[in-house]
């Protein structure tokens, strides 16, 4: 039906009835080979190369394992590994710890300031983590707030930021979020009658919560810890920033920053990191795969938020309470320092001063308008691409559409230290005609950017079309617009809000990203702000300005992202509620 | 403990269930006004009413999942409103069934018995004896996702009675069936009502579903119980206007009682009249009500009077002919059993109406 109004526009010279049967325009596979051509070249090959290189022999090219047995025969390396592992279940867990109370309460009680909590919930996420760990370590350090006041008060300390336990509790702190946002939906997504036929028969409780009720938003926990899991292990800076360099991928950065690009190491380290991905992701896979829990039916109601008697009541605040307090310290600690004068040994400042903002204003402001411009960059080329691959995929019959989305969404399973060694090494060999190394440029980063965000684009350019009914398309088609005219008339209007979450999603994450940054930032000129934030931080003297600089990017970010959502909001109240 | 599978095997004494004065709102909606019912001991009885009419809220509310503002109920002689969901010991049948899709059809079944501590091998026994019950023994080890709507169904009703309910409850346990399977089931729960012996409670909108399978049923609407009795007595002696349109197609016609010679009339329209039986009270301001089937078109000699109308239009339905007549300026709708080879009146036509008085009744509102 489509193909009879389309034959008036110029396409492949083959008959009508087999333009029907593979239906793919010259535009249509124009744009194909274009997508593939980015993917190949940005995640491709600088991966492959990533791959190639710790399995090949240094010099001669041919292939081998010995990288991998000197690996395991290296202590550093096996305890790096083991400190990863640790460090990401144990953040798991603490995680899970935070944020079970908040989803639980939120959706199963009526809970006043439920939305605030699932809101403030998210502020986490839009500070990198590193950021956060300067202001943990002077609230929760040795000589910090809390253990100077227990101390004085109890005469003993807790070593809440020892070594191990401070990479754990910033990174618990800052990924809770993950699970807090999947447990949530899948708390929602149960029938109330589940629970209801469950206390008809004598069930009730915690009882109830854990054979039913927990049960039943398990794929959702696991979707979120898993992706707890795999944050943590890739992270790069948070350990560094805290002096903890024995986990693998500090390791990694540390091997190709201090020895160089053509030593091994640093990729075996790479592809350890990416099958730990991988691992990761599949037995989330798994966990979801044939447990579609999602039970709201027919005649069954949403959710049932019961009334809490009021000792509950007491509990469940002070709970709550308590656990975001926890997880804003960052936030209010970097508040606090961004004013500070001077601020140690001591449970809070000397004095305040506007001085840091000054500096920051002053000298800095390079790295807000460099981030400004590399986020929004990353952001368009990712819904640009998103737009353009789900459409390929929903809307064309063509051959191997589905490895455009596949290769795309890849991106998830390549930790960002990995992507940046690959960019090096990859770029560092390709010259301009002027003689500077393409790796150096700083659009690589915004490449870099743009790949690492860009499954997530994806998925809200995916599900946007997905919503669109073909009807419609085929309704302009057969009032004769070209399929050129009817996605623009049609589909990205309709698609808008879809394409714009996910550039916000993209902007966001990009804003703070650092890991793989930090091996492609060249120049002080040419940093993001996640790198200038890193730097200052790196000195006790910075830590005012960066502070400062930490508190303007959490403000720019989460600008950014209310601004769009009201956006958003409004663009679906004009277009009702059937999209 | 060893003999066969029965009635016995999975006991139940019946109790009665008394609802007294219960009311409830949700905010300014006043959705339960001043519910009194009597449930006998065994009897399967039905709430029967529109959506929003309150049926499902009074059932949860004997479930425990609604509190009332005023007002008890007891299940056994015994008041139950202050205790929670898990200690009333009423079996619910959900209208989605429930089944938690993370257990095998039989760790569902024997699920509330392990919550009641019940010892290891008393739960074999019994959860053998409910899915044996419901003809699903077979498919102990399955997942709920694996079966039919129909099996899925039968697997909530086993899982319910496996704990030997006082009550058990249903709600709308047929509306997730197609057609057929609802015909098939609602038979199979008749029978098993039966043979346990079980007081059961059945929430519906379909009155063909109420009809055919329960002992009494409460019409409801509003959140107000318009009138408790058996299908037949519903569907013949109708106490408002409500429950006669709800129950069946009625017609409903105004009209005014006049006096002529000392008989009292029941006047449709100016000339178009006719008699009121004497033993028959008519209340103020009351409307005419009768079925389709007890007028006819014609001469009829079984029929007590007849009335002058024309043909408006005609349904072939099969075994009748369902025809709109003109009355006066009412609309009727009568019902005429097709004979093969009889012509079928043309709209305009000018037709007698014979009505016969015995099955019409009178009501005000």
């Amino acid at each position: 039906m489509a193909d009879a109004t389309t034959a008036g526009r110029a396409h492949a010279p083959s008959g009508p009835f087999r333009h029907f049967m593979t239906s793919a325009t010259p535009g249509q596979l124009a744009l194909a080979l274009a997508i593939t051509v980015f993917l190949a070249l940005f995640l491709i090959i600088p991966v492959g190369t990533v791959i190639y290189v710790a399995f090949t022999e240094k010099g001669t090219g041919t292939f081998t394992l010995v990288n991998f047995v000197d690996f395991a025969r290296t202590d550093l390396f096996i305890r790096s590994f083991w400190n990863s592992v640790y460090v990401s279940a144990m953040s798991v867990v603490l995680a899970s710890i935070f944020a079970l109370p908040l989803a639980y309460i939120t959706t199963r009680f009526d809970f006043r300031g439920a939305m605030l909590i699932q809101t403030l919930g998210f502020l986490p996420l839009i500070m990198p983590p590193f950021v956060g760990a300067v202001a943990m370590l002077l609230l929760f350090g040795r000589n910090g707030t809390v253990n100077l006041l227990l101390n004085d008060w109890f005469g003993f300390r807790i070593p809440f930021m020892e070594g191990l336990n401070g990479v754990i509790f910033v990174q618990a702190v800052h990924y809770f979020p993950f699970i807090l946002i999947n447990l949530s939906a899948a708390l929602r997504n149960i029938d109330r009658a589940m629970e209801e036929a469950a206390q008809n028969l004598g069930c009730s409780g915690f009882r109830l919560f854990r054979r039913i009720v927990f049960p039943l938003a398990m794929p959702g926990y696991i979707a979120g810890a898993s992706l707890v899991f795999v944050k943590v292990f890739d992270d790069l800076a948070t350990p560094l920033l805290l002096n903890v360099k024995d986990m693998l991928a500090p390791q990694a950065y540390l091997r190709v920053t201090s020895i160089g690009i053509a030593d091994p190491m640093g990729y075996v380290i790479s592809v350890v990191l990416i099958v730990m991905s991988i691992l990761a992701m599949w037995v989330s896979a798994r966990a979801m795969r044939g447990k579609d829990y999602a039970t709201v039916q027919r005649g069954g109601g949403g959710l049932a938020k019961r009334q809490m008697r009021p000792w509950e009541s007491v509990a469940a605040y002070a709970a709550v309470l308590l656990i975001l307090l926890l997880v804003l310290a960052p936030h209010i600690g970097l508040l606090l320092l961004s004013f500070a004068t001077i601020w140690s040994f001591s449970p809070l400042p000397d004095g305040f001063t506007l001085a840091h903002y000054g500096r920051v204003f002053g000298e800095s402001f390079v790295y807000v308008k460099n981030t400004l411009i590399y986020a929004s960059l990353a952001g368009l080329i990712d819904v640009v691409l998103g737009t353009a691959i789900a459409y390929l995929v929903l809307r064309t019959k063509l051959i191997g559409r589905q490895w455009l989305d596949w290769a795309a969404t890849a991106a998830l399973a390549i930790p960002g230290v990995v992507l940046g060694i690959g960019y090096l090494r990859t770029f560092y060999g390709v010259q301009l005609p002027d003689g500077t190394p393409l790796a150096t440029l700083w659009i690589v980063i915004v490449l870099a950017l743009a790949i690492r965000r860009l499954p997530y684009a994806l998925r809200a350019c995916y599900a946007a079309l997905q919503q669109i009914s073909v009807s419609l398309e085929e309704a302009a088609e057969n009032l004769g617009a070209t399929k050129v005219r009817t996605v623009r008339r049609i589909v990205l209007p309709l698609m808008a809000g879809g394409i714009l979450a996910g550039f916000v999603t993209s902007f966001a994450t990009a804003a703070v990203e650092l890991s793989a940054t930090l091996m492609l930032v060249q120049s002080n000129a040419d940093a993001p702000l996640a790198y200038g934030l890193y730097v200052f931080m790196q000195s006790a003297a910075g830590r005012g300005p960066g502070a400062a600089l930490g508190v303007i990017a959490v403000l720019l970010v989460a600008l950014c992202t209310f601004a769009s959502h009201l956006i958003i909001e409004k663009s679906q109240k004009a277009k009702g509620a059937g999209h | 403990m060893n003999q066969p599978l029965s009635v016995s095997t999975l006991g139940a004494q019946a109790v009665d269930v008394d609802i007294r004065s219960v009311d409830l709102s949700y905010g300014t909606n006043h959705v339960l006004k001043g519910i009194d019912l009597h449930i006998r001991p065994g009897e399967f009885f039905a709430f029967l009413g529109p959506s929003g009419c309150g049926k499902t809220t009074l059932l949860r509310l004997i479930a425990g999942f609604n509190r009332a503002d005023g007002g008890e109920v007891l299940v056994g002689g015994r008041e139950v409103s202050h205790l929670p969901p898990w200690k009333r010991d009423v079996g619910m049948v959900f209208q989605s069934y429930a089944l938690w899709p993370h257990m095998s059809v039989k760790r569902n079944v024997a699920f509330g018995l392990e919550e009641r501590k019940v010892p290891r091998a008393e739960i074999e026994r019994r959860v053998a004896a409910a899915l044996e019950l419901v003809g699903l023994s077979h498919l102990a080890d399955r997942r709920p996702s694996q079966l039919s709507g129909g099996q899925q169904q039968r697997v909530a009703v086993a899982r319910t009675i496996a704990i030997e309910p006082k009550v058990l409850l249903l709600d709308e346990p047929l509306s997730n069936l197609d057609a057929k399977m609802r015909v098939q089931v609602r038979r199979e729960l008749r029978d098993l009502q039966q043979r346990l012996g079980l007081t059961t409670i059945f929430v519906t909108h379909d009155q063909e579903e109420a009809n055919t399978i329960c002992d009494r049923i409460a019409v409801m609407n509003d959140g107000a119980v318009q009138q408790v009795g058996s299908p037949m007595e519903l569907y013949e002696k109708p106490a408002n206007l409500f429950v006669a349109s709800f129950l069946g197609t009625a017609n409903i016609v105004p009209g005014r009682v006049i006096e002529e010679g000392g008989a009292r009339l029941f006047e449709i329209d100016a000339g178009v009249r006719l008699p009121i039986p004497a033993h028959v009270t008519v209340p103020e301001g009351a409307k005419l009500v009768f079925r389709p089937q007890h007028a006819s078109l014609g001469a009829d000699g079984a029929r007590d009077v007849s009335l002058p109308g024309t043909v408006l239009h005609s349904e072939f339905l099969g075994s009748t002919v369902r025809y709109g007549v003109k009355v006066g300026s009412a609309e009727v709708s009568i019902d005429v059993p097709f004979q093969s080879g009889e012509a079928i009146h043309k709209p305009g036509a000018a037709v007698e109406v014979g009505l016969s008085l015995n099955a019409a009744v009178w009501l005000a509102s």
